[in-house]
């Protein structure tokens, strides 16, 4: 079971609060978290509306193995439709608040409407009041967590909260949890704080019981941690560097995409790298990197907690920045860095506390700045846009004056809010935004990796890392390496990866178990956990649901084979060093044989065929 | 020999491992609101810190309870509640110095560590060796006290998980 099989429906306009039993029909369909929720989304919500508008949704759901004992089993996810892309959106977090809501005996919560004035959701288990949010709307999350910790004078509760770039209009604001963990991209915060939306505060002590066999699911989860400890990946790599192991690998696979994806390898990658958050600062002889940590149920314990050098010009006479918080994962280190060609990593670690701190996205957030740094070199922006700001690629000062702006919604930070796609349209340049259906590319360079042009082109969020990594296969050879430099056989690859994450996002599980974990290892698991037979090939089956169900919504949305596109950059301008130079990405050649692996038409719309076998009504 | 839970928060990642199988082991449900043993989470000073019952040879508790509820366990060492004769007064409450001892609201009674009658699961599910159930004379309180006043300046700054025997879940409920 695992389930609690009870969602919480909460209509902001009217501010009335129902429950309803989870439906366990769709649940053996689509399990949880991720496939469930979208297909609560796509039934109740029209395609064509406006994602910052009340008729648009926000679900936080959590997965059949969310608050259990299987590792990183605490992981929710924010379902709605992206305000970046108008697409379907699916921004997945992990820290304590997860566990928590499931904990207080809930599987999801859907927003619906707009509240006339800000509000907050407190949940106590099955006590559940919106409250006024007058004392924190206009505050950082940061700062509102402080004043409703003081106001509920319970040290245990968990929040998640927007900030005030959400507030300001920033299309990819993100809701933080916990502090510093994020339900990151798309923009699934700025349709919170539209919704008049603040926070979600959470106490849950009923805990999680309903263990079809609790026998067999301590075994299995068992199995499971043995399998991660014993990985060079996950039990000793990650622990070690996060994912900011990647760093120079990816610098010297050539696929490091540098000051606006104009390069694909960084001089001073290894500055910014997980080795250099290991090395002894100057000043006071402490690393960047204090100590390592899990989210909840994690026994990886990937997290970087970090403090800034109290002498970096970022700090200066703000103690508030000088303790410890979350640091950099390899993602944000890469945007706020090797995208803007920065290779300050206090000014980068600065940044991204305040990506925390307000609710951004940092990939995004990082990744429009680098437009912007183009934008400026090319002339068509000037410090008259800028308020004065020289937008230079590598000048640490930028990046930190503009996180600071976007953070509040200040100046030219309306602009950088806007995200690259619109502010580079804004500035008659539209090419120059490095976006897929809007969504800013993550740190993958897919003319050194091949398949992640595919990934990138076909992800139902816009460009994403987590929808299909094929880097596991290309780069570290996971499950089995492939050349990163072909195209051939990547459209299976591709689609073998889609299929398998969106099983893994539907269980409540995080998909950097995947590095170790096939869905071999998770069918034991969600087996022991749940009601039904759960194998690895329905697992696999139920992927493929949930993907070919995203991308309907997403037709139906109004996107079409013509979205389903490289920035023209990627595909005809070579990489000029490394393993790659002289090649672009082969996108043309991938996506139709991708189609056919789908079983789509030539227009990549899922056939009669397809959606019979695969159940989609 | 007598065995005791040996805490070392430097090891600590606050994955709650711990708080989920003491919880599973005791009350049939993933909880950690139900834990015997907690991990606190210092997020300025970037520190996780595993704290339960450290079985005082002096039991205040023990000393306190008005009818005798709690006895000492002849085998283990540690001090455990009898639910049949637990009032739920909650003195033991206050007269624990460290807060380890704590009312269970759903039962009224009390709940406290008993080391899970010799096998404690906390230490079996604990992924890095923070949690370790060792020679009683050998726990390193004074070390744990040290590290507890002073910033660890030796301490690393990552941990990874450690070997473990394969486990045995035999008294799972």
């Amino acid at each position: 079971m695992a389930w609690a099989k009870k969602i919480l429906r909460v209509n902001l306009t009217e501010g009335t609060i129902n429950i309803e039993p989870l439906n366990m029909e769709w649940a053996q369909a689509y399990l949880g978290q991720r496939g469930l929720a979208s297909k609560y989304l796509v039934e109740e919500i029209d395609p064509k509306c406006d994602p910052l508008g009340p008729d648009n949704k926000l679900i936080f759901t959590t997965g059949p193995l969310t608050g259990t004992m299987a590792s990183t089993g605490g992981r929710y996810s924010v379902v709605t439709k992206g305000p970046l892309t108008g697409a379907i959106a699916c921004s997945n977090s992990g820290g304590y608040l997860g566990a928590e809501l499931k904990m207080a005996g809930w599987d999801m919560i859907i927003f619906e409407g707009k509240s006339p004035q800000p509000v907050y959701l407190y949940i106590n288990n099955d006590q559940v009041e919106l409250k006024s949010a007058d004392a924190i709307w206009g505050k950082s999350v940061w700062d509102a967590d402080k004043t409703l910790r003081a106001s509920h004078q319970d040290p245990q509760i968990r929040i998640a909260c927007v900030g005030r770039s959400a507030e300001a209009g920033c299309f990819y604001a993100a809701i933080i949890n916990d502090l510093h963990r994020a339900a990151g991209r798309s923009g699934v915060g700025t349709v919170m704080a539209s919704k008049h939306l603040k926070a979600l505060v959470c106490r849950g002590t009923k805990g999680v019981g309903n263990i079809k066999n609790p026998m067999a699911f301590m075994k299995a989860t068992e199995e499971g941690k043995k399998v991660l400890r014993e990985n060079a990946v996950t039990g000793a790599g990650l622990p070690q560097f996060g994912t900011q192991v990647l760093m120079n690998v990816i610098n010297e696979t050539g696929a490091l995409p540098t000051k606006n994806m104009q390069q694909v390898q960084f001089d001073g990658a290894g500055k910014i790298s997980g080795e250099a958050m290991h090395e002894p600062r100057k000043s006071d002889g402490k690393p960047n990197l204090t100590t390592n940590a899990a989210c909840f149920g994690c026994t990886i314990a990937c997290g970087r907690i970090s403090t800034i050098d109290k002498g970096h010009f970022s700090v200066e006479n703000k103690p508030q920045y000088w303790g410890n918080s979350g640091g950099l994962e390899y993602e944000a280190a890469w945007a706020l860095g090797a995208a803007t060609g920065v290779d300050d990593l206090d000014a980068l670690t600065y940044a991204n506390f305040i990506c925390n701190e307000d609710g951004l996205d940092p990939i995004t957030f990082g990744a429009t700045v680098a437009a912007a740094m183009e934008l400026f070199e090319k002339g068509a922006i000037t410090t008259q846009d800028t308020g004065g700001i020289e937008f230079r690629f590598g000048d640490a000062k930028v990046l930190t004056q503009s996180v600071e702006l976007v953070a509040t919604g200040e100046g030219f930070g309306r602009d950088l809010g806007l995200g690259s796609k619109r502010l580079c349209e804004k500035y008659g340049h539209p090419e120059l935004s490095m976006s897929v259906k809007g969504q800013e590319f993550p740190a993958y360079d897919p003319r050194g990796i091949q398949g992640m042009g595919l990934a990138y082109a076909t992800s139902n969020r816009g460009a994403c890392h987590l929808r299909g990594y094929t880097v596991a296969s290309e780069v570290l050879g996971i499950p089995e390496k492939t050349d990163p430099l072909v195209t051939d056989g990547k459209a299976g690859l591709v689609k073998a990866f889609q299929d398998a994450t969106a099983a893994f996002d539907s269980a409540g599980i995080c998909i950097f178990t995947s590095f170790a974990w096939s869905l071999d290892d998770v069918a034991p698991q969600v087996d022991a956990a749940c009601e039904g037979d759960w194998s690895t090939e329905r697992l696999l089956e139920l992927g493929e649901r949930v993907w070919n169900m995203e991308k309907e919504f997403n037709l139906k949305a109004g996107f079409t084979r013509a979205d389903d596109n490289l920035p023209a950059r990627l595909t005809t301008e070579p990489a000029g060093s490394g393993p790659a130079e002289g090649k672009v990405n082969g996108l043309d050649k991938m996506l139709p044989e991708y189609y056919i692996a789908r079983g789509w038409d030539e227009q990549g719309v899922p056939t009669a065929e397809t959606r019979q076998r695969l159940g989609l009504s | 020999m007598l065995r005791a839970l040996s805490l070392e928060p430097e090891r600590c990642t606050g994955c709650l491992q711990c708080e989920m199988a003491c919880s599973f082991e005791n009350e049939g449900v993933f909880n950690p609101a139900k834990s015997r043993i907690k991990v606190f989470a210092f997020h300025e000073e970037g520190r996780f810190a595993p704290y339960t019952c450290t079985q005082c040879d002096e039991a205040w508790c023990m000393k306190a309870c008005p009818v005798d509820a709690i006895v000492i366990n002849s085998k283990t060492g540690s001090k455990d509640v009898l639910d049949s004769v637990c009032v739920g007064c909650k003195v033991c409450t206050i007269a624990c110095p460290f807060g380890t001892i704590n009312y269970n609201s759903s039962t009224g009674k009390v709940i406290k560590c008993d080391l899970c009658g010799g096998d404690p699961f906390c230490a079996k599910a604990c992924p890095t060796g923070a949690i370790t159930y060792v020679d009683a004379d050998s726990t390193g309180m004074e070390r744990m006290r040290a590290w507890a006043q002073n910033s660890p300046s030796a301490a690393p700054n990552y941990i990874t998980p450690v070997e473990k025997s394969t486990q045995n879940y035999q008294r799972a409920q």
